[in-house]
């Protein structure tokens, strides 16, 4: 199921089963999967070594250079939360990509969940409203992207491109071009991003949200039997097809999920900034893309890891944060991140390929 | 592109800059001291030139309204149009998208409009398109980000960033007599309005050698951007004395890393001049203890001038025949003292 690109395009010869043999064959799928889930446990973490070197590595450069400042509680807390927005939308991202799809609209969808849910109309229904409005706007637009995917045979590339441009401009229309402030009706919502409300004192609750998204999504990719067909789906869609999943409505559901997660990740930034603007989510595509490809997820599906993608995030976060504290300009920032992109993933390549023999990245 | 080409040098620009910041701070003491603001606007209007005069259409096309100034800017075209019996106004919907702003003007060209009023989305690509109109016989008023040379327009209006980051440097300084350390939330990096208010501002510092600027970022002048930067910001400097932040959009999501951080160390200068930062200027309810003005209202300055323009008119306070070819805005300095004679120029 996960051999090289050129054979995995080929219907496989013996695909055509007998309806009888469907569900015996579904089940040795789901075996087999199982099976390269145990195996594959301790080599998803070989595989993401190379990404957690430049980590350490960024940590040990953050330290060095701003030794009093770098690794205090309240920075490592400005760190956690900022990974938290685009850390849950790169969860939604990861399912996504190993489900052989793409989601170029997350960022628009992350505007025009934080506009929606901060205009006057809904604060009326209080904190409950704003919630509810989030997640319904990103749940909707997931929807409308994975029916016309899935039902509507449009490719994920351009059906969220058009999602990214109109999302984007109902947002833009909705606020008019202006920044949504909330009211002190929802003082609830923001106080979550202040020091008083932190856990036990110590821990925010977005990153405690954010932990609990990646945990339910690790769960979920790795230990059930959703998590297998999205494997599964993404290696081979004509063979998962031919073995009885049903690839339309699991494509559609993987959509939604994304969706979701940015109305999640809206509902982060609303309690970050107390507003919501159509500039909102500028360029997190992108962002979130860059963070699961540097995890060691294929772009072309099927293969991949939830905690790769969440170190790649991390690794973003870290970096701005360096560059923050030392002064250092966005263009040279922007050098840097493609620099260590590139150079996560070939360590990355590197150590599997010593590890694994030729099993492939 | 967001700086008109200017006949004096930078030395004598900062000095007069910084008489006008002093000016605007001792103008700030005397409440009832009046700046231009609307009021001496509406006084203009009711003199010989708001009479009724010859019908004037004029083409309006600007960028993409994404922000809140942006917004603004067409709010105030409109408005100001529509209070003029002679003026039709025929607005182009904003692109960012140079090519498309383009062909929007053409159209305006061949509705044989009777001045065009551009906000260029980039003014280096738009100068042949201004070029244009201007061989086409419509004069151009050139609104805020400049196109590249003086023939493509018959009059510039737009606002002053170098002089926004002189007179917040000047106002902080002052504040501070002139000892203390800073921190810059800048806009866009690699936008030269963005470059021009920091050189303004660093050039205000230079003359107070023992105010330091300890810590800079570039925060793309949006909300999300501006909480994350000054979260890190204020990891990164665990006490200082004053802050200027380029946007007051941007700075709504710097004001809530602040609250988040409990820090209030120090205090804040915003620039543009939001309805935002002005009510919690006027509040006194934050670290904000002041903006820099860069007026949208400048979109209703240029309306003026485009009809009397058509109208074949002169400025009604000055000597000249013509109308003059540039025109520079103020960046006054807005603190709790003065916050009322300028909340109603404040944009959502």
């Amino acid at each position: 199921m996960n051999g090289p690109e050129g054979v995995r395009a080929d219907p496989p010869a013996d695909a055509p089963a007998p309806p009888a043999d469907e569900q015996a064959r579904v089940e040795a799928a789901a075996r087999e999967s199982t099976a390269r889930g145990r195996f594959r446990l301790p080599l998803l973490e070989v595989r993401n070594l190379g990404l957690l070197g430049v980590l350490v590595l960024l940590i040990l450069a953050g330290s060095f250079t701003k030794p009093a400042e770098f690794l205090t509680y309240d920075n490592v807390v400005v760190i956690l939360t900022l990974a938290s927005v685009s850390g849950v939308i790169t969860v939604g991202m990861t399912f996504v990509i190993i489900g052989g799809g793409i989601d170029l609209s997350v960022g628009a969808i992350v505007a025009l969940a934080t506009v929606w849910a901060t205009t006057q109309a809904t604060q009326l229904y209080g904190t409950g409203g704003v919630i509810f409005c989030a997640l319904a706007v990103g749940v909707g637009c997931g929807l409308v992207n994975g029916l016309m995917i899935a039902y509507g045979r449009i490719v994920a590339f351009i059906m969220t491109i058009a999602m990214l441009a109109s999302a984007r401009g109902l947002a833009i229309n909705i606020s008019s071009g202006h920044t949504q402030t909330l009211n002190a009706d929802n003082q609830t919502l923001v106080n979550l991003g202040y020091k008083d409300n932190f856990l036990f004192g110590r821990i925010p609750p977005l990153v405690i949200m954010f932990a609990a998204v990646v945990v339910v999504g690790w769960v979920v990719l790795n230990r059930t039997t959703f998590g297998r067909r999205t494997f599964a789906i993404g290696g081979n869609q004509e063979a998962a097809r031919l073995a009885g999943l049903n690839v339309r409505m699991h494509t559609l559901l993987l959509y939604v999920l994304s969706g979701l997660c940015c109305g999640v990740a809206s509902l982060m930034l609303i309690v970050l900034t107390a507003s919501g603007t159509s500039a909102n989510g500028n360029l997190y595509e992108l962002d979130a893309i860059a963070a699961v490809i540097i995890g060691g997820t294929l772009l072309s599906g099927g293969r991949g890891t939830l905690v790769g993608s969440v170190l790649g995030v991390l690794v973003f976060t870290t970096i701005n944060d360096i560059f923050t504290l030392n002064n250092l300009t966005t263009a040279t920032q922007q050098v840097a991140k493609g620099v260590i992109i590139v150079i996560a993933v070939l360590v990355q390549r590197l150590v599997a390929e010593r590890r694994a023999g030729a099993d492939p990245v | 592109m967001t700086r008109p080409v200017r006949d004096f040098g930078r030395r004598g620009f900062l000095l007069s800059g910084s008489l006008a910041g002093a000016g605007a701070l001792a103008a700030a003491c005397t409440s009832n001291a009046e700046p231009e603001s609307k009021d001496a606007g509406t006084a203009a209007a009711t003199g010989a030139n708001a009479a009724p005069g010859k019908r004037v259409t004029i083409g309006f096309a600007g960028p993409q309204a994404d922000h809140g100034w942006l917004n603004a800017i067409n709010e105030n075209a409109k408005k100001e149009a529509g209070k003029y019996s002679d003026v039709d106004l025929k607005i182009t919907e904003g692109s960012n998208d140079a090519a498309q702003q383009a062909s929007q003007i053409q159209t305006l060209i061949n509705q044989k409009v009777g001045v065009l009023i551009i906000l260029p989305a980039d003014g280096k690509q738009m100068t042949p398109t201004g070029r244009k109109a201007m061989t086409a016989g419509i004069p151009v008023i050139n609104l805020d980000r400049v196109f590249d040379t003086p023939q493509a327009y018959r009059t510039w209006i737009g606002g002053d960033n170098y002089g926004m980051g002189l007179n917040a440097g000047n106002y902080i300084a002052k504040r501070l007599n002139g000892k203390g350390t800073v921190v810059e939330l800048a806009g866009i990096d690699t936008l030269p309005l963005t470059q021009d208010r920091t050189r303004g501002f660093d050039d205000a510092l230079k003359n107070y050698p023992q105010i330091k600027k300890v810590g800079r970022a570039a925060a793309e002048f949006n909300v999300q951007t501006g909480q994350a930067r000054m979260a890190e910001l204020l990891q990164a400097h665990p006490k200082f004395d004053a802050l200027w932040n380029h946007d007051d959009d941007q700075g709504i999501g710097a004001l809530q890393a602040i609250k988040q951080a409990g820090r209030s160390d120090f205090f804040m200068v915003g620039g543009a001049g939001s309805k935002s930062a002005m009510d919690s200027i006027k509040k006194d309810d934050s670290v904000l203890k002041a903006t820099v003005l860069y007026p949208p209202t400048m979109a209703a300055s240029a309306v003026r001038v485009a009809r009397l323009l058509g109208q074949g008119k002169a400025m009604g306070d000055l000597a000249e025949q013509e109308i003059p070819t540039s025109m520079t805005l103020f960046s006054a300095v807005v603190t709790k003292e003065n916050v009322d004679t300028y909340l109603p120029l404040a944009f959502e």
